[in-house]
């Protein structure tokens, strides 16, 4: 039976393409209006809804929850005191990804996690004898992520603590009568927020939050549109850039943090003793230079794209739904990388990917070529390595 | 984004010795692209603005306090993408807006509702009749290879067909190589099209009124001909070369209005070096023993430049800016029968909620694009007629688009703005002026617009009327023609603007031209001024410009 999220009531009500995604066994919108690229813009320019809920959320708690997840978490989580939040990540003990999410502190002794797959067992089994507790929560809320410019100002009306929270600070508020906890996080690359709500007043803080954002430009957005803007903002995706090490059949499909371009994870590493999972493959990892890849993202060059196109009789397209296929990237007639995630970007008015390439060739603007199939042959076509996030707009970063 | 629309540059830098290399006259969109291509190659390069604000026909003011009007131009579609490569316009904030449906009521509470989604639209237009449903198909993928084929037309300067330069004459040879390497079919379209109405285009294809209304809207637009006659076909071939995000014929609206879009030009120029000087009208360009030496401000200031650039309409272009004494006769006697007569207006609304169409009550959505008032070619036709007597239309074509719906910061929060193109307003009022006749036409619209939304008149909090004669005394586009001279296939290509003068040259050495009275022609493109630039570098460099 696949499930509803807690705020499906209304999200269905505003879907007018009864077009659904299966999405860890919830239905998600894809779209919710026939133009998944106008959702898009609404996020950039003014702000987007979009329902999160079937991520995976745990509750970790009790006094050895820091000392736990210290050890479980590659990032230091002992640096992410009570009312902020870490983008993270967790790896297997030969340095390989298990898997990213958030973390929130949000209270002494108490963390939100979320994921995107399960992951009850891998931390749970290793809890040991220290006095944590964990709790599935994955059901118990939902989440609405609020992005896009005007998110601040809107949702300060609501919850006016949102207004100084810095970039993954936390803050726990009151929106229609519930408790609510909101985070200064998303996957969308630009200023938002998530709302954390209790399943059971899911509807009432739908109600308050849509009806105060009327006549702003504020649209719900949906899956289609939120792969555009986790591509733009360099947000890798599980099972299409990268894969769980714990489900890898090789090395060619795991990753280490590193080689994803997560290195400013690790800042402080050598500065702390922590002891955690993967902790000496990593270091080994950073010493040795022994990664095999840097996630980068690549800017294709306009004109070539142009060129290629137009010499096959063909309209160059500029699709902006993302091809989340592997492209091998060339330098010098040599394979140098792939591509996971391409697609035409509106903000930026160019074809941009993220890509894997050989960390000799990581540095910005170096020249590269990214083949695909034009009239069914194989070309290539010029690209420059890029950064990511190759969006990276000032409102987000701002405190 | 649009705040700064309306204010001034503040002082230019004091240039002591007031000489530059090039000056271009005139602040529109093709006069910064112009300067902006110069200056990034490097020229020491002043675009002179007239007015208190760049933009020329491209901008956003804020008429009532929160509520930003696209006074003139209002949407982009054809600007030539290189240009937003070339001048890096992203990183000064060009951001193009998705416009994702049109919606095209009918006289009977009937509509046409098209979105971004094919199998959608096919419904739609079944639902009219079914035979249109693939139709509409066949009618996009014919049109589309018609315009691949004509794009590069675009982006290259016409061949001088008058030429003996060896280069000039293999231009030409490429370009009946062009026509000659498109199959039969592409080829008669092509022909068929650039000749012919677009009623009789649309009939081989379409039986629904409202459908072929909606289509024929296009070959109307700026121009003085009804979709029957010969001639439209051109016109909603020209639109159809509009793309963006690599679609043809699609449309966006530029954040803050198309204003916001020549913001972005400007602050891309003066990125590359350019100095922009506003309420610095030229009286005159100066020359020499044929030579340019610069031009002569109003109040008598002079600069100096060995290249002077002219983005106006070819009229003041040749007739004012310069003496016509000193140019060819058969020029000046072309410049003279160059036909304007601007037929379009706008008015310009605040309005205090949105629109309801009857049969679709609530649903605010259809207004997220176009709202097209041409419900079949008959309305067309008998607005054109009015036209031909020297009347506004009794019942004008409209090309509404509310733009606070797709970008919210034109109006405060649940208001709204409406940008209306009216059409036909001769610039000539056979029996009457529009000085008298302002306020009938803003009644007109608004008359037209309530019988299709009933209760449209009691949202409006303020209108903006703004007939040929304003366009033509605010922009100093000639008559108020939108495009600096007619789309008519006597004034295209190789004689744009005159036959013989195509290529942005002058017989003053060193005075070029560069606005939408050249080839390619008008909308917000940029080409014209892309172009004249690549053809005044090249004279430079000694190199051929192509």
């Amino acid at each position: 039976m696949i499930l509803t999220t807690p705020f499906h009531e209304r999200v269905a009500a505003l879907n007018r393409t009864g077009l659904w995604e299966h999405w860890s066994n919830h239905l998600a919108a894809r779209r919710y209006q026939l133009s998944d690229k106008a959702e898009y813009f609404a996020v950039r320019d003014s702000a987007g809804i979009f329902d999160t809920s079937p991520l995976f959320k745990y509750r970790i708690s009790g006094p050895d929850a820091e000392r736990f997840l210290a050890g479980m978490l590659a990032r230091d989580v002992r640096a992410c005191p009570v009312g902020q939040a870490q983008y993270t990540c967790w790896l297997d003990d030969r340095g390989f990804l298990v898997e990213d999410g958030v973390v929130l502190h949000t209270a002494p002794d108490e963390y939100l996690l979320a994921s995107a797959e399960p992951n009850l067992a891998w931390f749970a089994d290793r809890a040991g004898r220290l006095d944590v507790r964990l709790e599935d929560e994955s059901d118990a809320l939902g989440v609405l992520a609020f992005q896009g410019p005007r998110s601040r100002e809107l949702l300060a009306r609501l919850v006016p603590a949102v207004a100084d929270i810095p970039p993954f600070g936390v803050t726990a508020g009151e929106i229609a009568g519930a408790a609510v906890t909101v985070s200064r996080t998303g996957f969308t690359g630009d200023l938002g927020y998530e709302v954390w709500v209790p399943a059971d007043d899911a509807l009432p803080v739908w109600d308050a939050l849509w009806e105060s954002v009327r006549g702003y430009g504020v649209q719900p957005f949906g899956l289609d549109a939120l792969h555009m803007l986790r591509i733009e903002a360099g947000l890798l995706l599980l099972d299409v850039d990268f894969t769980s090490s714990r489900y890898a059949w090789n090395d060619a499909h795991r990753s280490t943090p590193v080689e994803l371009g997560w290195e400013w994870m690790f800042a402080d590493l050598a500065a702390e003793d922590r002891a955690f999972i993967g902790r000496r493959a990593l270091e080994r990892e950073l010493e040795e230079r022994t990664s095999r890849w840097t996630m980068r993202g690549l800017v294709v060059d306009w004109h070539d794209y142009e060129r290629v196109y137009d010499e096959a009789g063909l309209l160059p397209p500029r699709d902006h739904t993302p091809v989340l296929e592997d492209w091998m990237v060339y330098k010098d007639g040599d394979r140098v990388g792939y591509a996971t995630s391409f697609m035409y970007s509106p903000v930026l008015q160019r074809h941009i990917a993220i890509a894997r390439v050989r960390p000799d060739l990581a540095e910005p603007g170096t020249d590269v070529k990214l083949e695909f199939t034009v009239n069914h042959r194989y070309e290539q076509v010029a690209a420059h390595v890029a950064r990511l996030p190759l969006f990276n707009p000032e409102r987000r970063k701002a405190r | 984004m649009t705040s700064d629309a309306t204010t001034p540059a503040g002082p230019a830098p004091a240039s002591a010795d007031r000489t530059y290399d090039a000056i271009v006259v005139g602040g529109g969109h093709n006069g910064l692209v112009n300067g902006a291509y110069l200056a990034k190659a490097g020229l020491r390069t002043l675009i002179l603005e007239r007015r208190p604000l760049v933009g020329g026909a491209a901008i956003t003011e804020e008429l009532r306090p929160g509520f930003w009007f696209t006074t003139f131009s209002y949407a982009l579609s054809l600007l030539r993408p290189q240009i937003v490569q070339d001048l890096d316009l992203v990183e000064h904030g060009f951001f193009p807006l998705l416009m994702s449906s049109t919606f095209a009521p009918g006289e009977d509470g009937e509509y046409l509702w098209l979105t971004k989604d094919h199998d959608q639209n096919v419904r739609e237009i079944a639902r009219h009749s079914r035979h249109d449903a693939d139709a509409y198909t066949q009618y996009s993928h014919d049109l589309d290879v018609v315009c691949r084929a004509l794009k590069p037309l675009l982006d290259e300067a016409p061949p001088d067909l008058f030429s003996d330069d060896p280069e000039e004459r293999l231009a030409l040879a490429r370009l009946a190589q062009r026509f000659r390497g498109m199959d039969r079919r592409t080829l008669h379209d092509t022909v068929r099209l650039l000749t012919g109405s677009a009623a009789d285009f649309l009939d081989d294809y379409f039986e629904s009124e409202l459908l072929k209304g909606y289509l024929a809207s296009t070959s109307i637009i700026g121009s003085k001909v009804g979709p029957r006659s010969q001639g439209s076909g051109l016109v909603l071939l020209y639109h159809s070369l509009g793309e963006h995000d690599g679609e043809f014929g699609s449309w966006a609206f530029h954040k803050g209005g198309n204003g916001g879009f020549t913001q972005v030009l400007a602050r891309a120029a003066r990125a590359f070096g350019a100095e922009i000087r506003l309420e610095a009208p030229v009286q005159a360009v100066l020359s020499r023993d044929g030579r340019v030496t610069g031009v002569a401000l109003d109040d008598g200031t002079e600069f100096r430049a060995p290249v002077v650039v002219s983005s106006l309409d070819p009229r003041r272009t040749f007739l004012e800016l310069v003496d016509p004494r000193e140019l060819p006769d058969d020029l000046v006697e072309n410049v003279r029968r160059l036909r304007f007569q601007g037929t379009s207006s706008k008015v310009n609304f605040a309005l205090d909620g949105l629109p309801e169409f009857p049969s679709l009550p609530g649903r605010d959505d259809v207004f997220r694009g176009f709202t097209n008032i041409g419900p079949g070619m008959d309305y067309l036709e008998h607005a054109f007629d009015d036209a031909k007597y020297g009347r506004f239309s009794a019942r004008p074509y409209i090309d509404g688009a509310i733009q606070s719906t797709i970008d919210p910061d034109m109006a405060p929060p649940g208001k709204h703005v409406m940008s209306c193109f009216i059409q036909y307003t001769p610039y000539e009022l056979r029996e009457s002026d529009w000085e008298t006749e302002r306020q009938n036409l803003g009644d007109t619209v608004q008359k037209t617009l309530e019988s299709f939304f009933p209760g449209f008149g009691d949202l409006v909090l303020q209108r903006e009327v703004v007939t040929p004669l304003d366009i033509e005394r605010t922009t100093g586009l000639s008559e108020g023609n939108i495009f600096a001279g007619e789309f008519l296939a006597p004034q295209m290509y190789f004689f744009r603007p005159a036959p013989g003068w195509s290529q942005y040259r002058t017989p003053l050495e060193g005075y070029y031209q560069c606005g939408s009275g050249t080839h390619p022609g008008g909308c917000v493109m940029g080409a014209p001024g892309m172009l004249a630039a690549r053809r005044i570098l090249a004279d430079r460099s000694g190199a051929g410009a192509r």
